[in-house]
């Protein structure tokens, strides 16, 4: 949950990345980094492993600026998206305000999406938090792969796997090239905000 | 969860007032600072930072310093209950200038202390434990 600071008039809430292995959660970041340097007062965090697999969070603060005269600082994290890493997962996960989910387009992975969505449905369920309630955006990354000619699954079939039942903004994106993943950023940021005015989280 | 509009600190359904805040900080400084701490957080175990302090000479990234001991704190944690343990009582890495400790405060907060050699690691166990206890006191008057 977000903490508030009256006294310094800040804001902190933790957004988290999450989705199956190699779908560009990292890259989120990484392109989220180069492009607002000014915005990011340290270093990207990264814990991985030598073969450049995330093994425990990438994590990176985003000073968004004012709101109400409060200065608000986001948390961005990654988890680890291997299966095998769940016990690690679910603690990035704790007092997570905000999520987006990286789904990655490509046919092959249809499967390991679903997956991945339901195990945010159960390891957020493990901290009384409900999926249908949370501020969650859902990312279609890798839809440059569609330009080289390798199978990626259209959008309206995403759409029908993961977002369903959710009915939450998504966003076609890359984030290699960087396609759409302010357009993320700025969508969950905002939905988080609202949930706290409302106090939903 | 309160609004950033009410006046009060909120996360992990509690709030701390400025008051309250105030009284923190005063115990992190006078109980650690004072006492040669090159610098002190308490963050809770989401990772964020409630309150902070540091003797003016320190240069350290405290936000990420927080992200990582919530989520090392979290990691050890769970390695203590697969050996059977509930918790491990010590958390110390030590280096060649500087040092980090970890005190657990209660169920939802932890305190790190960040220090060099001009404090033993037995004085410094003892005021961060004397600092727990005065701030688990101002956590219950609520």
């Amino acid at each position: 949950m977000a903490f508030i600071n009256i006294k310094n008039k800040e804001v902190q809430a933790k957004i988290v990345y999450y989705g199956p292995g190699r779908g560009g959660k990292t890259s989120n970041l990484e392109y989220i980094y180069q492009q607002f340097r000014d915005r990011i007062p340290s270093e990207m965090v990264s814990i991985k492993t030598h073969g450049d697999r995330t093994l425990f969070f990438d994590f990176m603060p985003f000073i968004v600026g004012k709101i109400k005269g409060y200065s608000v600082r986001i948390q961005l994290y990654t988890v680890p998206g291997q299966v095998k890493y769940d016990a690690t997962r679910r603690l990035v996960l704790k007092g997570v305000d905000g999520v987006v989910f990286v789904a990655d387009s490509l046919s092959v992975q249809r499967k390991k999406n679903l997956i991945s969505l339901k195990n945010l449905q159960t390891n957020l369920a493990a901290y009384k938090k409900d999926i249908f309630k949370i501020p969650l955006v859902l990312q279609y990354n890798k839809r440059d792969l569609e330009d080289q000619g390798i199978p990626v699954l259209p959008v309206d079939i995403l759409e029908k796997d993961l977002n369903q039942q959710l009915k939450v903004p998504s966003f076609p994106a890359s984030a290699l090239k960087g396609d759409n993943v302010v357009a993320t950023l700025k969508k969950i940021i905002s939905l988080t905000m609202v949930a706290f005015q409302k106090g939903l989280t | 969860m309160a609004s950033y509009e009410e006046n009060s600190v909120s996360f992990t359904e509690n709030s701390l007032d400025q008051r309250q805040l105030e009284e923190i900080e005063r115990i992190l400084h006078s109980d650690l600072i004072s006492n040669g701490v090159h610098c002190v957080l308490l963050i809770d175990l989401a990772g964020n930072i409630i309150a902070k302090d540091d003797n003016g000479a320190s240069r350290i990234d405290m936000y990420s310093l927080a992200a990582l001991s919530a989520a090392n704190f979290g990691a050890v944690e769970a390695m203590a209950k697969i050996v059977g343990e509930e918790e491990f009582a010590l958390l110390f890495h030590k280096g060649e200038s500087e040092s980090l400790y970890f005190g657990k405060v209660n169920n939802e907060l932890l305190i790190i202390t960040v220090f060099g050699k001009e404090i033993s690691l037995g004085l410094l166990r003892m005021k961060v434990a004397d600092a727990m206890e005065h701030i688990r006191k101002i956590w219950r008057k609520f």
